[in-house]
């Protein structure tokens, strides 16, 4: 596959999928199973320029193109899908809503913080009641002067669990609006979520807000406007960097799989030359090329800064997330028991690629933006 | 400038009805016709088409939700940038 990057883009996701293969999968397993992402792993990834991928190198950051920030993220996601969540969280939904909806000022005082990884974000959009419903948030603020005041409980916030600053969504009646949110501020409570299935590494909590102070400066976006632009920006640069993680985490997936066919035998044979096995190693590389595909042709749509590139990330989110999903299970499958076992990675990529076909939009929801695409694309003869 | 407005939002339509129309001054939010995605969309293409630039100041839905607006706000962005004519 012929990919147009530049050799310095080209050098960084090389360096990236060598400190994933080196630095990251190594430790994966044992992140999982503690329930902690580690501090140096982070700081790590910040010298590494990482933390501000997309950020404008005047800013600090890599400056990294879309197809190269895609690319960035496979390569993490194949090491561990826990520090390609932080770059989701951090990088696309959080720097990327303040890049393109914060004033200049915002901009100054925040973007080369996050570049740089002294400060750590969470997206602060989800809460118990309101999901897919995102428009519904209860969350609420008031009014005070040159004040707002957040009562609310948000719930699933990746990485907010060591996050230096939120990016909240509130509303006020109708009018809803996104704050940023130093976790330190009085009133601001970070409760882990335990006993989850995947992301346990990532620091999923929830947030909860009482009588939270604050200043008007931190208002991103204008008020009333948080939905519509801050949300939805932040969403689509999150659907874009988890179709990627689609990709990474099902390239995992057959590098496991395939390299146990090669070694395990059964009936005097290795399992590999058996038809049904190849059978799940055929649709497995054909699902990695097609996501691979559908991705960096979203990413290329991103690149020419074309209309067209929510939906055509949106397409690749849903493949990409179901082919990880699909892999990953037929990976655990050609295990046999073997794929129960934590001495193998594959179960954790399973548990970890069902939950792309959940966050930043469920599949089902994916399907309803797709299909409505495909109503109006089709069928006008 | 009307006209390529006018197809951007046809070729976004929420609603299928062939009959289906919607005037130069109607909130195509308010009503239904697009959705909350079209918004960020939308910016992209103005961005494109017109060789506008879009500030985070101008991110508000007063400017974009209906023809007439969102004519309004292109001719007043080429006035302060200099722009071309597409």
């Amino acid at each position: 596959m012929n990919i147009d990057l530049d050799d310095r883009q080209r050098g960084i996701v090389d360096e990236a999928a060598e400190f994933a293969r080196t630095v990251l999968a190594p430790r994966a397993q044992e992140n999982d199973e503690k329930g902690v992402f580690p501090r140096e792993v982070l700081k790590q990834m910040a010298e590494r320029g990482y933390l501000g991928a997309t950020v404008p190198q005047e800013y600090g950051g890599l400056g990294l193109d879309p197809v190269a920030y895609g690319l960035l993220v496979a390569a993490i996601e194949s090491g561990d899908c826990a520090a390609s969540r932080l770059l989701t969280v951090h990088v696309a939904l959080v720097a990327e809503a303040i890049l393109k909806c914060a004033s200049t000022e915002q901009i100054r005082e925040w973007i080369p913080r996050l570049a740089r990884g002294e400060t750590i974000c969470a997206f602060a959009l989800t809460e118990p009641d309101h999901g897919s419903d995102a428009a519904g948030i209860q969350t609420a603020y008031t009014v005070h002067g040159d004040e707002f005041r957040l009562n609310g409980r948000k719930r699933w916030i990746t990485f907010s669990g060591i996050a230096d600053l939120l990016l909240v969504i509130a509303r006020n009646e109708e009018t809803v609006s996104a704050f940023l949110i130093e976790s330190a501020t009085e009133g601001v409570r970070i409760i882990p979520q335990r006993g989850l299935m995947a992301g346990k590494a990532c620091h999923i909590s929830e947030v909860v807000l009482e009588d939270v102070v604050v200043s008007k400066k931190n208002m991103i976006g204008q008020p009333g406007q948080g939905f519509t632009y801050v949300v939805n920006a932040a969403l689509d640069h999150g659907r874009y960097s988890i179709a990627w993680s689609g990709v990474g985490l099902a390239e995992a997936a057959v590098d496991a799989m395939v390299s146990y066919a090669k070694k395990r035998s059964q009936f005097g044979a290795k399992i590999g030359t058996f038809q049904l096995v190849r059978e799940m190693i055929a649709e497995a590389v054909a699902r990695v090329y097609a996501a691979k595909s559908l991705c960096l042709r979203a990413g290329e749509t991103r690149r020419a800064g074309k209309p067209d590139s929510i939906i055509e990330s949106t397409i690749a989110k849903h493949f990409a997330a179901g082919a990880a999903f699909r892999t990953a299970c037929d990976a655990v499958q050609i295990h046999g028991g073997n794929g129960f076992s934590n001495e193998y990675p594959v179960e954790r990529y399973m548990r970890e690629a069902k939950v792309l076909e959940i966050i930043e939009g469920t599949a089902q929801i994916q399907q309803m933006v797709i299909s409505m695409h495909g109503l109006r694309r089709f069928g006008r003869g | 400038m009307r006209a390529k407005i006018r197809s951007v939002i046809e070729n976004n339509l929420n609603v299928f009805d062939s009959d289906v129309e919607f005037s130069d001054d109607d909130n195509i939010f308010r009503k239904g016709f697009v959705d909350s995605l079209f918004a960020v969309q939308l910016l992209d293409y103005l961005e494109q088409e017109f060789r506008i630039k879009i500030s985070s100041q101008d991110l508000n839905i007063d400017n974009f939700y209906s023809v007439n607006r969102i004519i309004s706000f292109v001719e007043e962005k080429r006035r302060q940038d200099g722009g071309t004519s597409a």
